[in-house]
C-alpha cells in the first residue's frame, strides 16, 4: 500500500467508470494501511452539500468506501459532480444564496433522497451552526464537528479567549487602553519589540505605528493619538504584538468523539494574495522538529478543549525567529488538504465519515509520518496581470490535465467543455504535485504547470509557474508579504533573460518553418495521377530560411537551417533546426504536432514543453513558454522588409474610455452624461465573483456618454463609459 | 456601359476586352493627360529606347526598366501611401522564385497626346502578368502597377490579362487579380469560365464600374480603410440624389463586408491580405475539375470532441456560439470564414476534415438567434453553390428558429431570397452531411441541408428539435383560446421538442453524441469521396434570382 492509494488521485475528475488507479509514491516504506473500512460499515447514502472540485472530491471517497452519494446543484450547475454522483437534486437557481445557503431547500433534498449524513466539504454551510442543528434534528449525520465546537471557534474573540486559556500562544498585547507614553513603553517593554499601536476605534491604517524600540514607542504614542484623535474623535489608544512579516502556517488536527485528537503536521500557505492562499506546501521549510511539535500540542490543546471531532485546521503566524501566534481555527475540511494527505498518507474525507460514524481513530501519534514532500498551486480562472488575479470567465474549449506524469494530483470539478461563470468560486482545479524532497515537489509542479492545457479562460497559470521558480520561493525565503514585495509593480509575467529569449525566438521560427512545409503537404487523389504530377512537379525542397521575427518592439534577424539530412511524418513531423538567433546558435528538435495544443521541443538538449495558443496566417503566433504567452510576430525577410511599409495600426485611446476589466455585474454608477470627473474620481463599480471594484478616471475630463446602468450585467471588455 | 457588355460577354472575353478598353479611354481621356503631365517631370531617369546601344544591352536596360514600373519616385509614393508595388506583391504572394514572368516588353500602343514619345512608354505596361506557385501550386497571376499611369488599364494590359487566363485556362488553374487601378476605367472581371478559379484582390481606389465586373468573381477580399468599391462616386451621389456621403462610407471595405455583402472579407494591409491568400489558396482545388484538395492531417480523424457534449445550453431559448461547435470538430481549429462581418446570423467558411477541404455552413444563435433573413439567406447559398461548383463537401450545422417575420422581411422578398439557399442546396451534388444541433424548425429546417433536399447524412444530436414551430406558437394556434396552455406546451415539447420524430421517419440518419461529431463527419467524407450524383440536363439552372 503506498499513500494515497485511496484517493485515486491519477483519474480524471470526471471519470464514470471507477477504477482505483495507484500512484507511485516517491519513497518506498509503507505506512498506515486501511482496507478496515470494509468491516466499519459507516452509511449507505451521504449528501455533499457543496458543488465543484471539493464535491468530486467527497464523492470519489465515499465511492471507494461503497458509500451511494447525492449531489445537490444550481440551475446553472450541472457539472461534473452531478454527473459523478449516484443521485441529484437541484436545489435553486444560479445565486449561491438562494441554491447552496438554501438550506430548506438541502434538507428536502436530504429528505427525498433519504440520506444519512451530509458533507458539508468547505465554505458554503460547512461552517453553519445552525445547517449542523437542524441536521441533527432529524438525525442526519453531519460529517463534521459538533455544533458547540464550529460556534465556539466561528467567534474570533472568544476563540481567542479559549485558545488562551488552553495555553495556546497567542499574539500578546495588553487588552486595556494604555494611558501615557511612558505607559505605553513599559506595556511594550513587557510584550517584547515591535510592538503594534493603533487606535481603539481605529480602522484602515489609521492612528497605526509600528515600533522596534522604546523611543518609536514614545514617538509612535504621541503621533497615533493625534491622528486616532482627529480622525476618529477618540484618542484611545491599544497596543499589540507586531509580527514582522509573518508566515501563515497551519496545523491539521484528527481528532474522534472519544477524545483522541493527532496532529497531522503543518501546510505552509504563506504566499497568499488579498487574503486569499495561492500556493500550500507540506511540510513547512521554516519549521524544525521541536517548533512543529510544539504547535502541534498546542493545536491538539485547543481541539481537546472545544472537544472537537472531525478533521480541523488551526491556524498560527509564525514570526521570523519561529514564534507562533494562535490565529484561528477552522472547523471543517480545508481547500489544501490534499498536500496533508499527500504527505501523511491518510484519506481525511475518509476519516471524517469514520468519525462522524463514531469510530475511533486507528491512528496513533508516532504513526503520523512526514514522508516527503507535497506542493499545491491553486489553479484559479483569473488574470494575474490585473492586481495578482481579477476573475475571469468563459467556456473550456479546451482542457487537459496534466495527469500523464507521475506524481501528479489534480482535483477538479469541471471538464473540457464546463463553463467558469461568475456566480461560483473560480477556481479551476487544485494541481498537487509530491516528490522525496522538496526540489523534487517543485520540478514536477513547474513539469505539471506547463503540461496543463486551459483554453477558453484566462488562467493564473503565469503566477504560479513564476512563483515556484522564484529563487526567494525556492529557498523558503517566503511570508504573507511574498507577492508584494516580489512584484511591487504587480505581477507582470516572465521576464526573458538573453538565453531564454533566443531559444523563444529560435522555436517560434521553427515552427514557424514547420507548417511552412506542412502546408506544402497537400497530396492528388490516386485516381488523379495528374494532379499528383502537378503538385508534386513543383520541388521546393526548402532547407533555408532567412526570418525576421517580431517580440514585443523588437526585431530579430534568424537564419534557419535543416540539420540531418531527413525528415518523416510520423505522428507529427520530426525535425531538427539549427537556428541562427542575433548571432547565437539554437538546436531546436521537436515533433511536430500542430493539431496537438503542446508542443515538446528540445532546445540545446534540454527538455521544454511549450503550448501553441494561435498561429495565424498573419504569422501572428501565441507561444506559452516558461508559463507566461508571448506574442510574436515570425515573417520571412522578405515580408518583413514590405512590412515595414505598412501604416501602423491606430491604437484606442484608453484614457477616454473606461471599459470594463473582467466580466461582472455594474453595481453602481456615479456619473452621468456632462458630468465632470477628476483624475481618480470613481466612476462606477463593477462586482464580479463576490469581489467589488471601483473604476476610476485616469484624467480630468466630461463625461460624454455612459453604456451601462446599475444591475447590467458586462463582459470583460465592454465599454462602460466615454469621456471627452 | 461596356463594363456591363464585357460583363455579359463571358466567352469572347479577349475582344469584349479590347473593345471596351478602346471606348473607354477617350471618356477617360481627362485623367490620363493628367498623368502624363507626372511623368514627364521624372523623365530623365527613363532613356532606353537609345539606338547605338546592342541588342543584348537594350534587352537589359528594358528588363531593369519593367522592374522598376514608374520609378523610384512613384514606389516611394506607394509605399508613403502604406500601399506596396505590384512587383513586390507578387513575391509576396508566390513562393520564392517561383514567378515566371510574361510580356515584360509588352507597351501600350496609344500614339496621341505625347503618349508615343519613349518618356511615356514602359516596358510591361500597367500590369505584372505571369504564373507562378502558392505552396507548390500552380496559379496564374496579375497584378495592375499603380506606379504605372496610376494602373490604368489600357489595350496592352488587358491583352496580358487575357493571355494569361487563357493559358490558365488551358491548364486548368486559377488566376489571381491583385487590383490596383487609379485610373482604371474597366476593371478585369471575369465570370465564371469553366476551369477557373478566380479571386480578386481588391487593392486601393478602385473606380466606377469595377464594382459591378468585380462581383462576378468567385471571392473578393479587400483591405481596410484603403480599398472603394462603387458604381457612382460620392459626387456623382450627391449631384443625383443630393445625398452627403463620403467613400469610405459609400464604397469602403466596411461597407462592403458589413453592410452590402458585396467583398467577402477585408483584411488590415496588403501583406496581411497576401499572407492570408496563400493559406486560403490551400483550401481550394485548381479548378472545377479537380476534386476538393486533401492536406495531410495531424488531428486524428476519430478524435473525441469531448467539449461538444455540453455546448447546448439547458435552456432552448439561450444562446450558444456556432464558432464554438465548428472550431472543436475541424483539423486544428482552422477556419477560413467568408463573410465574417455581413449577415452574421448564418457563419460560412471553409476548413478541413481529416485534411479533406470542407464548407461550412452553420446557423449563429448567438446573432438574431440564428434566424434565417434575406441577407443570411443570400449569403449561404452563394456559399454553398461556390462549394458546388469546386467540387467542396458541404457540413451544415442547424440551429434555425425559422425565418425572420415582419413587414421588412416580406417586402424584401424573403420569399425569393430564401428560396435561393434552397435552390442551392438541392441542386447542390457535392457531397452534403447535415448536423441538427438544436432547433430545426418549420420551412427553415427544410431549407438547412435536409434529407428532404438530398442531405447525404443527416444526423440529430439529443438536444435537436425538429417540429413545425416553438411549442409556445404552436400551441397557441392549435389550442387557440383554449385553457390550460401551458399544459398543452409540454405535451406539445414532450412529443416535437426532440429528435424522435424526425428520427422515426428516417429524416435524420441517426441521433448521434456530440462528442462524436467530428469522428462521423470524417468516416462519411471518406465513403462520400466517390459520390456521384448528376441532375437531369438542363441548359442552367434557373435560380430565383
Amino acid at each position: 500500500w503506498t499513500f494515497l492509494t485511496g484517493v485515486s488521485v491519477t483519474m480524471h475528475a470526471c471519470t464514470h467508470t471507477h477504477t482505483l488507479t495507484r500512484t507511485h509514491a516517491p519513497h518506498t516504506h509503507t505506512h498506515c494501511s486501511y482496507g478496515l473500512f470494509s468491516s466499519s460499515q459507516t452509511f449507505d447514502k451521504i449528501l455533499i452539500a457543496n458543488r465543484g472540485e471539493i464535491a468530486c472530491r467527497v464523492i470519489k471517497t465515499c465511492k471507494k468506501m461503497g458509500i451511494q452519494t447525492v449531489a445537490v446543484h444550481s440551475d446553472v450547475d450541472s457539472n461534473v459532480h452531478v454527473k459523478m454522483a449516484d443521485e441529484a437534486v437541484c436545489v435553486g437557481p444560479a445565486p449561491t444564496s438562494k441554491s447552496y445557503l438554501n438550506m430548506d431547500a438541502i434538507m428536502d433534498a436530504i429528505r427525498l433522497t433519504g440520506a444519512q449524513a451530509v458533507h458539508p466539504g468547505y465554505g458554503f454551510l460547512s461552517e453553519n451552526k445552525d445547517f449542523a442543528k437542524r441536521l441533527a434534528a432529524v438525525g442526519v449525520t453531519f460529517i463534521g464537528p459538533d455544533t458547540h465546537a464550529i460556534q465556539a471557534m466561528g467567534d474570533k474573540i472568544e476563540s481567542k479567549l479559549i485558545a488562551k486559556a488552553a495555553k495556546v500562544n497567542t499574539i500578546p498585547g495588553f487588552d486595556g487602553v494604555v494611558k501615557t507614553a511612558e505607559d505605553a513603553v513599559k506595556i511594550a517593554q513587557q510584550i517584547g519589540y515591535p510592538v503594534m499601536i493603533k487606535a481603539s476605534a481605529g480602522g484602515g491604517g489609521k492612528g497605526m505605528r509600528i515600533a522596534w524600540n522604546d523611543e518609536e514607542t514614545r514617538e509612535g504614542f504621541r503621533f497615533s493619538s493625534q491622528e486616532a484623535a482627529s480622525s476618529f474623535g477618540d484618542d484611545r489608544l491599544l497596543i499589540e504584538k507586531y509580527i514582522d512579516n509573518p508566515r501563515h502556517i497551519e496545523i491539521q488536527v484528527l481528532a474522534d468523539k472519544h477524545g483522541n485528537v493527532l496532529w497531522l503536521n503543518e501546510r505552509e500557505c504563506s504566499i497568499q494574495r488579498r487574503n486569499q492562499k495561492v500556493v500550500e506546501e507540506a511540510p513547512s521549510m521554516f519549521l524544525d522538529a521541536d517548533t512543529r511539535r510544539v504547535m502541534g500540542e498546542q493545536a491538539v490543546q485547543l481541539a481537546k478543549a472545544v472537544k472537537y471531532s472531525s478533521a480541523g485546521t488551526v491556524e498560527f503566524l509564525v514570526d521570523s525567529k519561529k514564534n507562533f501566534y494562535f490565529l484561528e481555527m477552522n472547523t471543517r475540511l480545508q481547500v489544501e488538504h490534499p498536500v496533508t494527505e499527500c504527505i501523511t498518507g491518510l484519506d481525511l474525507v475518509e476519516q471524517m465519515i469514520r468519525i462522524a460514524k463514531g469510530y475511533q481513530l486507528q491512528q496513533k501519534q508516532e504513526d503520523i509520518p512526514i514522508n516527503g514532500w507535497a506542493i499545491e498551486s491553486r489553479v484559479y480562472a483569473e488574470d494575474p496581470f490585473k492586481s495578482f488575479g481579477l476573475p475571469s470567465i468563459g467556456r473550456l474549449s479546451q482542457y487537459q490535465e496534466p495527469l500523464k506524469l507521475s506524481h501528479v494530483r489534480v482535483d477538479s470539478g469541471i471538464e473540457e467543455g464546463s463553463d467558469i461563470n461568475i456566480y461560483y468560486d473560480p477556481m479551476i482545479s487544485k494541481l498537487v504535485t509530491y516528490g522525496a524532497t522538496r526540489a523534487e515537489a517543485l520540478a514536477r509542479m513547474e513539469d505539471a504547470l506547463d503540461n496543463y492545457v486551459i483554453r477558453g479562460v484566462t488562467h493564473n497559470i503565469p503566477l504560479l509557474r513564476e512563483i515556484i521558480t522564484h529563487p526567494r520561493f525556492v529557498s523558503g525565503d517566503i511570508s504573507t508579504n511574498f507577492l508584494p514585495e516580489v512584484y511591487p509593480e504587480g505581477f507582470k509575467g516572465h521576464h526573458l533573460d538573453e538565453d531564454r529569449c533566443r531559444e523563444l525566438l529560435a522555436s517560434a521560427a521553427a515552427l514557424h518553418v514547420t507548417s511552412q512545409l506542412y502546408s506544402h503537404k497537400i497530396l492528388g487523389t490516386q485516381s488523379d495521377l495528374m494532379l499528383c504530377y502537378r503538385v508534386s512537379s513543383a520541388p521546393m525542397d526548402q532547407n533555408n530560411w532567412e526570418l525576421c521575427v517580431e517580440l514585443g518592439q523588437e526585431l530579430h534577424d534568424i537564419e534557419i537551417s535543416k540539420s540531418g539530412n531527413s525528415y518523416i511524418f510520423m505522428n507529427g513531423l520530426c525535425l531538427s533546426l539549427q537556428v541562427k538567433v542575433d548571432g547565437g546558435q539554437v538546436e531546436v528538435c521537436g515533433d511536430w504536432n500542430l493539431a496537438s495544443p503542446l508542443l515538446p521541443l528540445t532546445i540545446n538538449g534540454t527538455c521544454r514543453m511549450l503550448q501553441c495558443l494561435s498561429k495565424e496566417s498573419s504569422g501572428n503566433i501565441v507561444l506559452q513558454y516558461m508559463g507566461t504567452l508571448f506574442k510574436v510576430r515570425v515573417l520571412s525577410k522578405l515580408t518583413a522588409k514590405l512590412n515595414s511599409y505598412m501604416p501602423e495600426k491606430v491604437s484606442e485611446d484608453t484614457s477616454s474610455i473606461l471599459r470594463s476589466p473582467m466580466p461582472g455585474t455594474v453595481v453602481a454608477m456615479s456619473v452621468k452624461p456632462g458630468d465632470t470627473v477628476a483624475d481618480g474620481q470613481e466612476i462606477c463599480v463593477i462586482e464580479a465573483m463576490k469581489m467589488q471594484n471601483s473604476l476610476t478616471a485616469v484624467k480630468q475630463a466630461k463625461v460624454k456618454s455612459v453604456h451601462c446602468q446599475p444591475g447590467e450585467t458586462v463582459g470583460e471588455g465592454d465599454l462602460l463609459v466615454e469621456l471627452e | 456601359m461596356a463594363a456591363f457588355g464585357l460583363a455579359r460577354n463571358s466567352c469572347g472575353l479577349i475582344n469584349g476586352l479590347r473593345v471596351s478598353y478602346r471606348s473607354l479611354v477617350q471618356v477617360k481621356y481627362g485623367a490620363k493627360s493628367a498623368c502624363l503631365l507626372q511623368t514627364n517631370i521624372q523623365s530623365d531617369c527613363r532613356w532606353y529606347s537609345v539606338s547605338h546601344l546592342s541588342v543584348k544591352e537594350r534587352i537589359e536596360k528594358k528588363r531593369k526598366a519593367a522592374q522598376m514600373g514608374g520609378g523610384q519616385k512613384r514606389i516611394d509614393a506607394q509605399h508613403q501611401r502604406g500601399k506596396l508595388t505590384a512587383r513586390e506583391r507578387v513575391e509576396l504572394l508566390l513562393d520564392p522564385e517561383s514567378f515566371v514572368e510574361t510580356d515584360m516588353f509588352v507597351e501600350h500602343r496609344c500614339s496621341d497626346f505625347g503618349m508615343e514619345q519613349d518618356a511615356n512608354k514602359f516596358p510591361g505596361d500597367s500590369v505584372v502578368t505571369g504564373r507562378g506557385r502558392i505552396n507548390g501550386r500552380l496559379v496564374y497571376v496579375f497584378s495592375q502597377d499603380f506606379t504605372v499611369f496610376g494602373g490604368s488599364l489600357s489595350g496592352a494590359h488587358a491583352q496580358k490579362i487575357c493571355k494569361i487566363m487563357d493559358q490558365a485556362l488551358t491548364v486548368g488553374a486559377p488566376v489571381i487579380g491583385l487590383n490596383d487601378s487609379g485610373g482604371a476605367r474597366i476593371q478585369e472581371g471575369v465570370e465564371s469560365l469553366a476551369g477557373y478559379a478566380d479571386i480578386f484582390l481588391v487593392h486601393p481606389s478602385d473606380l466606377p464600374h469595377h464594382g459591378s465586373l468585380c462581383i462576378l468573381t468567385h471571392l473578393m477580399l479587400c483591405l481596410q480603410d484603403t480599398s472603394y468599391l462603387f458604381i457612382t462616386g460620392p459626387d456623382v451621389v450627391k449631384s443625383v440624389t443630393n445625398e452627403d456621403v463620403t467613400q469610405e462610407e459609400l464604397g469602403g471595405a466596411k461597407t462592403h463586408t458589413a453592410v452590402s455583402g458585396v467583398a467577402h472579407r477585408a483584411f488590415e494591409n496588403d501583406v496581411e491580405a497576401l499572407l492570408y491568400l496563400r493559406d486560403f489558396f490551400n483550401f481550394l482545388p485548381l479548378s472545377n475539375q479537380d476534386p476538393a484538395p486533401i492536406r495531410e492531417c495531424q488531428d486524428p480523424s476519430d478524435r473525441l470532441v469531448k467539449s461538444l457534449d455540453t455546448v447546448v445550453p439547458f435552456e432552448s431559448t439561450k444562446a450558444y456560439d456556432m464558432l464554438d461547435i465548428i472550431h472543436a470538430v475541424l483539423d486544428e481549429g482552422d477556419f477560413f470564414e467568408i463573410m465574417p462581418t455581413y449577415a452574421k446570423n448564418i457563419v460560412v467558411g471553409f476548413a478541413r476534415m481529416n485534411g479533406r477541404t470542407v464548407g461550412i455552413v452553420g446557423n449563429q444563435p448567438k446573432v438574431a438567434s440564428g434566424c434565417l433573413d434575406i441577407n443570411s439567406s443570400v449569403k449561404g447559398a452563394r456559399f454553398v453553390r461556390f462549394c458546388d461548383a469546386f467540387n467542396i463537401p458541404i457540413i451544415t450545422f442547424v440551429d434555425v428558429p425559422g425565418f425572420l417575420p415582419g413587414t421588412a422581411q416580406e417586402y424584401g422578398g424573403i420569399i425569393r431570397h430564401g428560396a435561393k439557399l434552397l435552390f442551392a442546396f438541392a441542386e447542390a451534388t457535392v457531397p452534403k452531411i447535415t448536423i441538427i444541433t438544436r432547433k430545426a424548425y418549420g420551412g427553415a429546417y427544410d431549407v438547412m441541408s435536409s434529407k428532404h433536399l438530398r442531405g447525404d447524412m443527416n444526423y440529430a444530436w439529443p438536444t435537436a428539435e425538429v417540429a413545425v414551430m416553438g411549442a409556445k406558437g404552436a400551441v397557441q394556434i392549435i389550442f387557440r383560446g383554449k385553457e390550460n396552455q401551458a399544459e398543452a406546451e409540454a405535451e406539445y415539447v414532450e412529443k416535437f421538442a426532440n429528435p424522435f420524430p424526425a428520427a422515426v421517419r428516417g429524416f435524420v440518419d441517426d441521433i448521434i453524441e456530440p462528442a462524436t461529431t467530428r469522428k462521423r463527419i470524417c468516416r462519411d467524407l471518406e465513403v462520400l469521396a466517390s459520390k456521384k450524383q448528376v441532375n437531369p440536363w438542363k441548359k442552367h439552372a434557373n435560380i430565383p434570382l
